[in-house]
Parts: C-alpha cells; sequence; structure tokens
C-alpha cells in the first residue's frame, strides 16, 4: 500500500512549520512520527498533497519539571515518555501510560504531540492527558496559546486546532498521588476496546473509547468529590457516554466495562 | 527528491518520489531484500529495521523521512557483531542470529528478519529481561507459524549470554 502522491517539506522550526501551513491551507498536514497519519495515507483515508515534516524539530523533544507541572515538548516520543526519570518521580501514569501504547517499534517513532493532535478517541494518551487535567500549548501565526485538555477534543480525529496552529507543547501537573490505568483488549498492542486512566485519587477520571473523543467520566468523578463510595461511583462511568459498536464489542457491553473497569481503577488507585 | 542515507555503513545518495516508504527504498531501490512486507499496515514486524539504533517498521516510516540517518537491516547485522573493528565473513552471524539458528527460533522464516532486527533493539534497552519482559518487547513482531516459544528462548540465551 502506497499513499497518494504529496510534497514533503521539512520544516526548520516550528515558526517555519507554521509559516507553510499558513501557505498550504488545508492541503497540508503536519508530519512527526507519522504512526498514525502514514497508515492513514496509505490506506488513502487522509490524502494531503503536503506534509510538512516536524518530527526533526529536535527542540520540541524534552521532559522537564517547571512550576508544579512538567512540560514535554510535543516532538517527544512515547519510547522517551516510557524511560522518563523525571515522570517516573513526578507522573508516573503517563510514563506507565506510554509504555502501553502499540509496540516499542512504534513507541520509538510516535509523538505526544503527534497522538494529541490526531485525537483518536481509541488512544491512551489523549485519555491519560485529560483524566490529569493537562494543558497543550499550541503555536501560531500569532503566537502561541494555552488549551486545557478538557476543552482540546472536539470529535472523531478532531480538535480545537486551528489548520496554521500546531502543539508545541503539553503540560501535566506533578504529582504521584493515586492513579491508574486499566486497558481492556483481546490482542498484544492492540487499541482498548475500552481503557480508564484515574489520576489524583479519582478526582481525574477519563474514558478511552466511549465516545467520538476521550471523555471525563463526570457523573462518576462528581459522585466520588461527593463522598459516594467506589463502587456506587464507578456505577455512574458510562453515564453520558456515546461508546461505539465494532466487532470487538457492541455499546452495552462497551459500557459495562467502563462501569468495572473505572471500579478496578479506582481501587487500585486508592488501594 | 534525493535522499542520502546509511545503510550497513555504506553511504546511498538516491533520488524517490516522496510517498516511497523506507521499505519499498531498501528493497527495490537498493535490493536489500532481507527486509520482507508482511502486513504492511505496522501491525507484524516482518519489516523492522533499525534506524539510528532503534528497531522500527520499514513500512511506517519515509524514505524522506530517513534522509540523513543511519539504518541497519538484516543484511548489515552480522558485519556489526565484532567489537574490535576486524571484518567478518559471510558465516560470521551476529550473536542473536546464532541464537535464533540453535534455538531452531524459526519456521517458515518469513519474520525472522525482523524478529531478529527487534529481538536485538529490545536487548539494547533491556539486557536483562524477564520471559514476561521478552514477551512483551517482542508483541509488535508476529510469527504466523506461532513459533514464539523457541524465538523467546532465543532471546533469553542472549541476554544470558549461555549461547
Amino acid at each position: 500500500m502506497i499513499p497518494a502522491a504529496f510534497d514533503y517539506t521539512v520544516a526548520e522550526s516550528a515558526d517555519h512549520a507554521i509559516q507553510l501551513l499558513g501557505e498550504y491551507g488545508d492541503e497540508a498536514k503536519l508530519l512527526a512520527g507519522g504512526h498514525s497519519l502514514i497508515p492513514m495515507m496509505k490506506y488513502r483515508l487522509a490524502t494531503p498533497t503536503q506534509l510538512i515534516d516536524v518530527g526533526r524539530l529536535d527542540d520540541l523533544s524534552y521532559i522537564r519539571r517547571e512550576n508544579g507541572h512538567i512540560a514535554i515538548g510535543a516532538m517527544t516520543k512515547h519510547a522517551q515518555l516510557e524511560t522518563s526519570d523525571v515522570l517516573a518521580a513526578d507522573c508516573p501514569m503517563l510514563q506507565h501510560v506510554a509504555a502501553l501504547v502499540g509496540d516499542p517499534s512504534v513507541r520509538h517513532r510516535g509523538t505526544l504531540g503527534g497522538t494529541l493532535a490526531h485525537s483518536d478517541p481509541a488512544s491512551d494518551l489523549p485519555a491519560a492527558v485529560l483524566a490529569l487535567g493537562g494543558t497543550i500549548v499550541a503555536q501560531g501565526p500569532n503566537g502561541t496559546r494555552e488549551i486545557a485538555s478538557s476543552e482540546f477534543f472536539t470529535g472523531y480525529f478532531e480538535s480545537v486546532l486551528a489548520e496554521d496552529e500546531m502543539i508545541v507543547e503539553v503540560k501535566v501537573p506533578a504529582g504521584s498521588a493515586g492513579w491508574n490505568y486499566q486497558k481492556f483488549n483481546r490482542r498484544a498492542q492492540d487499541w482498548a476496546i475500552v481503557g480508564v486512566a484515574v489520576a489524583d485519587g479519582g478526582s481525574g477520571i477519563s474514558l478511552v473509547n466511549m465516545g467520538s473523543t476521550p471523555i471525563r467520566a463526570t457523573a462518576a468523578e462528581e459522585a466520588l468529590a461527593g463522598g459516594a463510595s467506589i463502587a456506587d461511583a464507578a456505577a455512574l462511568a458510562a453515564q453520558d457516554t456515546d461508546p461505539p459498536e465494532d466487532l470487538n464489542a457492541d455499546g452495552e457491553y462497551r459500557a459495562h466495562l467502563a462501569r468495572v473497569l473505572t471500579q478496578r481503577a479506582l481501587e487500585a488507585a486508592n488501594g | 527528491m534525493d535522499v542520502s542515507m546509511t545503510v550497513n555503513g555504506s553511504t546511498h545518495a538516491n533520488d524517490v518520489e516522496p510517498r516511497t516508504l523506507l521499505v519499498h527504498h531498501l528493497r527495490d531501490g537498493l535490493g536489500l531484500t532481507g527486509t520482507n512486507i508482511g502486513c504492511d499496515s505496522s501491525s507484524c514486524g516482518a519489516c523492522t529495521v533499525h534506524m539510528n539504533g532503534e528497531s522500527v517498521k520499514s513500512c511506517t516510516v519515509l524514505a524522506v523521512q530517513a534522509d540523513g540517518q543511519d539504518i541497519t537491516t538484516i543484511e548489515g547485522l552480522a558485519d556489526t557483531a565484532r567489537s574490535d573493528g576486524s571484518s567478518t565473513g559471510d558465516m560470521d552471524w551476529h550473536p542473536m542470529q546464532e541464537a535464533f539458528q540453535q534455538c531452531h527460533a524459526l519456521q517458515c522464516g518469513y519474520c525472522t528478519p525482523g524478529m531478529v532486527m527487534a529481538s536485538v533493539s529490545f536487548l539494547k534497552e533491556n539486557p536483562n529481561p524477564t520471559e514476561a519482559q521478552i514477551r512483551e518487547g517482542l508483541e509488535g513482531n508476529l510469527c504466523r507459524c506461532t513459533g514464539y516459544h523457541n524465538i523467546v528462548k532465543a532471546v533469553e540465551s542472549v541476554a544470558g549470554g549461555a549461547s
């Protein structure tokens, strides 16, 4: 399988990438690790005529402590998250979840910024960033803006990113209190049929593959905050969700998984 | 467009279409057919090569992304086996290749080049793995003969230095 023809330009900097996005408009896509985009192009689900390679922007590859949070460059690869001492100490959930994405070869190429921009509701890291209450820093022609992860995802493979914006950084709060991630699938290296991320003992609960975006299990979070038991809160995990149906699971089964996995995650996070 | 990359120690400059996949460039452009194409959708790992020492699935990397990078394919593995820099003959296998032979870690052999490349990359990052870690580390490489058990044994033997 070979993608449809396109032109390829290496971006020299984030500014250059944004300038190119402005020139090419909606014909262009940014290429980071390419492990979501290239398969989509091979299946001809995406047919951009311009690829702008931002995967070589090494200055966007870093993980560092800042005031109360951890700043991660958008081009940081999953393998770097997986082996980061900073994350091991100050955000172990992100490290743990990064190690569950795909397989080692995929994690050598895939990037945090790329997976967020791709906005696949079945992906692990977007849901983890959402549960953590992370912030996405996007750069456009007029500078940078910070977008709360709760405001970022808008639909299947869609986000609030403008055509001429790119993610340059992701910020997550530093903290290792009460976290857990449950990923349910049937085959090694598959996407989650359903996944649940719990951060900060349950003040952040997010669901993978339970709608058109990664979503917070708001009803369960509120019940827990109001003093409900873990079992009672987890029973609300699928409320207001719209799970997809496919050959792995129908909606009802996904809702069941969401409740069971939320209970397991909350118990483990508070164990 | 013009790309130049180091493949198995030699520099290759070629003109490629941007949509050329690295695996096609290696096989059809450079004649290195040791790297197999399996699923062609980054699931099976048959096309695994090393880019700057790390395993990648070459069906999901564009040749233009490999411009300026250092690529090693299965054909280049044996030549890198000796640390003292002395030349190696055709039969001077990499320890992982030797272990695959010793442990009979292949049946039809189609997954083998990718499996060996993934195993070498995995051990570099995890020098003393448990059996479970080896199985997880190779989860991106499928053997449709289902000969996983001996593959894991081969990797274990190299990790333990027993081979």
